[in-house]
């Protein structure tokens, strides 16, 4: 196999141009869908510890779906079976805005907010009951119990596995290629597809990606010294 | 739901079997054997790079580590597509579908195997491997006869999840057009073209089925070796390991 590497050809044309848009696609992508799976991890984590078996179990299928279905099928079953059951108007609306990102967000949120509540939920469990009794005994609501004392130290615990999810949901994003979001894994594709150098461009993608990967890491590495529990 | 049993009638079988017996397997079965030749390829694999990972030389550990850092970081997406253009380019023979995603599988699944063997081995008592090596046995002695073992039938319910991961995993053959279940499902779509939600909700299924079951024995089994385990090897502290094997019932509800 012989080897002539011409990264030049990378910043040829429209190129650069291209890939900066497809890395701004992929951390939006990234950063919307951590939203909706913090956010609805959190409530589903908070809906199945109370006490309301219908919860729990709404709670426990909810994940269980979305942690033994590939996230491919997700996206597609998001993208092309979705629509088809909501009014033409709003299938037209969501094909003229771009819908393909809006359903990846959701697709990969919705997966991911499964895993995150889990994360939560393991967090939860390890701290006592005492905990929540003895702060509604100070007079703070369920709420707030939940907010000053529990959740501050259940996230503590949960964070490395967190973490692993984070970094699960910024590599799951390039599924969202499969259904045309021009995020980075489309745009290594179409610039392959083009100018032929195929190792230039998918060693460019992968250094990205790895790089992104690994900042995720040592981010949650430092945040698990920043809020580790001092002891003497 | 009639739309649902008319797609199951009329494509069934293609979702099961792809083509077979008139043309090459696909389906349901060709996802299922990519995944298990997967993980049985990476199995071995896995427990190399795991004793390397923690081998006390550095040009050992730093392959193996470097590894597994680059199969955490990269997407699985992007690893089919390497090995999709390499593998023809190294070895000068065009590459099947097929093999390429097999590949990828073993190489993904053996990083990832390997970090489930290494909290195995890990996660036993010190003692057990001291012990052994004080009783004369040699490293490979220790490793084979006393540590990997226990290690090993620890880490089965892991490895089941492992098995799962895979079995999704296999879904993105789809992209480099696999003929497997999904890439099946995408086809029966196409040729119906009305139907898209029915045709995805029996994939998502189908998956769910297959992977639900999977997971469940995963559970027993876990529960059941903790069980074992709470009363064969640690007699010391019972009450530790046993409320954990019976912490699905939450500690706080």
């Amino acid at each position: 196999m012989k080897l002539d590497l011409d990264f030049s050809v990378l910043a040829r044309g429209d190129y650069p141009q291209w890939i900066v848009q497809g890395v701004i696609t992929m951390l939006e992508l990234t950063a919307l869908a951590w939203l909706l799976a913090a956010v609805l991890g959190t409530v589903l984590a908070l809906l199945r510890m109370t006490d309301s078996r219908l919860c729990k179990m709404a709670v426990a299928a909810y994940v269980e779906y979305h942690q033994n279905v590939p996230m491919l099928v997700q996206i597609f079953l998001w993208y092309f079976g979705i629509p088809s059951l909501l009014p033409e108007s709003v299938q037209m609306w969501a094909n003229a805005v771009g819908g393909e990102f809006m359903f990846a967000v959701i697709a990969v949120g919705l997966c991911m907010a499964a895993y995150l509540s889990e994360d939560l939920r393991g967090g939860l469990r390890a701290i006592p009951r005492a905990q929540y009794e003895a702060s509604r005994a100070l007079g703070l609501s369920y709420l707030n119990a939940a907010r000053l004392v529990i959740l501050p130290q259940a996230a503590r615990i949960a964070l490395p596995t967190m973490v692993n999810h984070t970094v699960l949901i910024f590599k799951n994003t390039s599924l969202a290629m499969a259904i045309g979001v021009a995020e980075l894994t489309y745009v290594t594709r179409e610039i392959e597809s083009q100018s032929f150098r195929t190792i230039e461009v998918y060693l460019l993608s992968t250094v990205i990606y790895l790089a992104v990967s690994l900042l995720i890491m040592a981010g949650g590495a430092a945040l698990e010294q920043r809020y580790r529990i001092r002891t003497r | 739901m009639s739309d649902i049993f008319s797609i199951l009638r009329d494509h069934g079988l293609l979702l099961l079997v792809g083509q077979y017996p008139n043309g090459p397997i696909g389906g349901l079965a060709l996802t299922f054997a990519l995944s298990v030749l997967g993980i049985a390829l990476a199995f071995p694999i896995s427990v190399v790079i795991a004793l390397a990972r923690m081998s006390p030389f550095a040009w050992l550990r730093w392959p193996a580590t470097t590894l597994v850092y680059l199969v955490r970081g990269v997407p699985l997406l992007m690893f089919i597509f390497w090995i999709y253009f390499f593998l023809p380019l190294l070895t000068g023979h065009a590459v099947s579908g097929f093999s390429t995603m097999l590949i990828t599988l073993v190489i993904y699944q053996a990083a990832y195997l390997a970090e489930v063997v290494r909290a195995g081995i890990e996660g036993l008592p010190s003692g057990q491997a001291e012990a052994a090596r004080a009783v004369g046995l040699s490293y490979g002695q220790t490793m084979r006869k006393v540590v990997l073992p226990q290690a090993l039938y620890n880490m089965v319910p892991a490895m089941l999840s492992q098995f799962v991961s895979t079995i999704k995993e296999t879904s993105l053959g789809y992209v480099i057009g696999v003929n497997e279940l999904t890439f099946a499902a995408s086809q029966v779509n196409s040729t119906l073209l009305t139907k898209p939600f029915e045709v995805y909700a029996i994939l998502a299924a189908t998956y769910f089925i297959l992977c639900f079951a999977l997971t469940q024995l995963a559970r027993e089994l876990e529960r059941r070796i903790a069980r074992r385990r709470a009363g064969v090897v640690a007699p010391v502290k019972p009450a530790l390991i046993v409320a954990s094997a019976v912490s699905d019932t939450p500690a706080r509800s």
